[in-house]
């Protein structure tokens, strides 16, 4: 069978790829999105049952597109989220085939080669929509656990029954370790929580959300071009929060008050002893330090654009409690660990991507969303800080939709493709 | 940020050291170094260390000069305190690479120094060393670094080069992570 040839393929129907679809459909540009599963796919099948999102409602404005509810503050639960998204795909009619799953893209006549076991379409260019999540990844000093042990991964958590009774070490305190463990250490499991690098925020800051202060005052908006250095800004972990009901905060904090004991980065598994870094204090100092400018930014902004009288006043957090000496070792089986959580961070997977575009770590080398291909005509979007902070938020998947669109279709027109 | 309007020096290249970051990511091989000491017995508990070669960059180098290090431990140890103890030696390793470190983020940051001061303070129960108790650990009970900085900045910039220092520092890495020893006799 002889390719099906369109403008462009999309990869992949979450917020990024319905994004980019209703932006080419405004330019008249032929495209369809092809979907590994149906639309939302990570977040109906990815996610564990009480996860909310971490901004509020009103902020996931997509192209054409946003939330038109009476609970402008709240926070999306999965079927929320995944109800917003599959009417989004109505609204703006996305040319989305379902069940297609894409095993190459190539390159092939004047643009690519995209192969799915549905058939293959060639094309001129291609979006790669895929998310920044779909691999949990673990250190490689997981292999020398005791095989005793339970272990499973943020992506393969759902909920604390999954989980035998007992302790559990939850390993990273980014949005997904804090959360977890928070949730664990609740249903009545001990948790430990091993903290390396993390970034504290409080929920609500003078009365309003984090979110809306860093909206409002441009942090989300920074550009990829405009930082110091991208490949950092690209690594920092997700910030400590959580999109509960009661608005709670989930920083170290919190979950030393409910009994959560933190301890130090998982450093090393020796004989059945888990080993932790003694850097803990200085990691909780550079989380507060980076906190604490945040805030100083937003009181900047705030008294600049004169609605101090508006918010609650300015105050500061309590510094991270650190105990006096964490322990540096654990036996993990003397200390009833029966189970650990791995949330050390994701990856994409780019496996089925058979073009010479990735660095030695494995990273899509490209410029704010531009891929560096031996051809031109390929994009990349979802992935933290792709063009902006807020690039790997639903809210921001529109702005770069717009600017990469833009990109494509001067693509085409030039035909140097 | 500093707000003088003075070129900042604490004595650091930066952009030698940014052109080294970038030069060495495109060619991460370069960046295999391997550091060298030598250490010979004198007499007693004294031993002294000489310091000269290094490789990096892809070749071997050598200090401008041989620096040697005399190692002892004091008389109530029994010894004849020839020279500070190793264990001294360690915080004056962890001491040197974070005031560096100060240095350079400092300077990197924009931010004129005109005093650093560290102390640092390491406890230990030496029932371990001397096998009376095998639940006490050989080594320091905990290492306690005070800085004392006079600098053209804030009190949480200057809490913040601290910080990021240690971030950036080897023997802190070393230090607080452990690190698997070989010693073979040949």
């Amino acid at each position: 069978m002889s390719p099906r040839r369109i403008t462009t393929v999309v990869i992949g129907a979450g917020q990024a790829g319905l994004a980019m679809s209703r932006c080419l459909a405004d330019r008249s540009i032929d495209h369809v999105i092809l979907e590994r599963g149906e639309v939302a796919h990570s977040w109906k099948t990815e996610r564990w049952d009480s996860l909310r999102l971490l901004t509020p409602n009103w902020q996931s404005r997509l192209p054409g597109y946003g939330y038109d509810g009476d609970d402008p503050d709240g926070y999306r639960t999965m079927p929320e989220t995944i109800a917003f998204l599959e009417r989004y795909a109505d609204v703006i009619s996305a040319p989305v085939r379902s069940h297609t799953a894409v095993s190459s893209v190539r390159r092939g006549g004047d643009g690519y080669d995209v192969v799915t076991a549905e058939g293959e379409w060639r094309c001129r260019s291609v979006v790669l929509a895929t998310g920044a999540c779909n691999v949990a990844h673990v250190p490689a000093l997981a292999s020398a656990l005791p095989p005793t042990l339970s272990t499973l991964t943020a992506l393969q958590y759902r909920n604390p029954t999954q989980i035998e009774e007992g302790g559990v070490l939850v390993v990273g305190a980014s949005a997904s370790g804090t959360q977890i463990a928070d949730e664990i250490h609740r249903s009545g499991r001990a948790v430990t929580l091993a903290v390396g690098e993390h970034v504290r925020a409080p929920r609500v800051y003078r009365g309003r959300d984090i979110e809306w202060w860093m909206d409002a005052a441009g942090v989300l908006d920074e550009r990829y071009d405009e930082v110091d250095d991208i490949v950092r800004a690209r690594n920092v972990p997700s910030l400590q929060l959580a999109g509960s009901p009661e608005r709670r905060d989930v920083d170290l904090n919190a979950l030393t008050r409910i009994g959560v004991k933190l301890v130090g980065r998982l450093v090393a598994i020796h004989d059945g002893k888990a080993q932790f870094s003694g850097s803990l204090r200085n990691n909780c100092a550079l989380a507060d330090l980076k906190m604490n400018r945040l805030l100083d930014r937003i009181d900047a902004w705030a008294a600049e654009n004169g609605i101090d009288e508006e918010v609650d006043p300015p105050h500061r957090f309590e510094s991270t409690q650190v105990e006096a000496s964490p322990p540096l070792a654990l036996d993990l089986n003397r200390v009833g660990v029966k189970t650990i959580v791995w949330a050390t961070g994701f990856r994409p997977d780019y496996s089925w991507l058979d073009l010479p575009v990735l660095d030695r770590r494995g990273r899509i080398r490209h410029d704010g969303g531009v891929v560096h291909s031996p051809g031109q005509g390929l994009y990349l979007m979802g992935i933290p800080f792709l063009r902006r902070r807020k690039s790997s938020l639903i809210d921001g998947v529109g702005d770069d939709a717009r600017d990469l669109s833009a990109h494509l279709e001067s693509c085409l027109d030039g035909g140097s493709i | 940020m500093a707000t003088t309007k003075s070129p900042v020096d604490n004595g650091v290249n930066v952009q030698a050291l940014l052109g080294a970051r970038a030069a060495l990511t495109e060619a991460p091989e370069g960046a295999k170094f391997q550091w060298r000491a030598s250490c010979k017995w004198v007499y007693g508990t004294h031993s002294r260390s000489t310091i000269q070669k290094y490789f990096g960059l892809g070749q071997e180098h050598e200090h401008k000069t041989e620096f040697t290090f005399d190692a002892d431990h004091p008389e109530i140890f029994a010894s004849e305190d020839k020279g500070a103890a190793p264990v001294e030696l360690v915080l004056a390793g962890l001491a040197s690479c974070l005031t560096a470190g100060v240095a350079a983020v400092a300077q990197h940051r924009e931010i004129q120094l005109h005093s650093v001061q560290a102390t640092v303070e390491a406890g230990m129960d030496i029932q371990g060393i001397l096998g009376i108790d095998k639940d006490v650990r050989n080594g320091f009970d905990g290492i306690k670094v005070t800085y004392k900085i006079d600098a053209d900045a804030t009190p949480d910039e200057i809490k913040a080069v601290v910080a990021q220092s240690q971030k950036r520092s080897a023997v802190y890495d070393i230090i607080t992570n452990p690190t698997n020893v070989t010693v073979e006799v040949s």
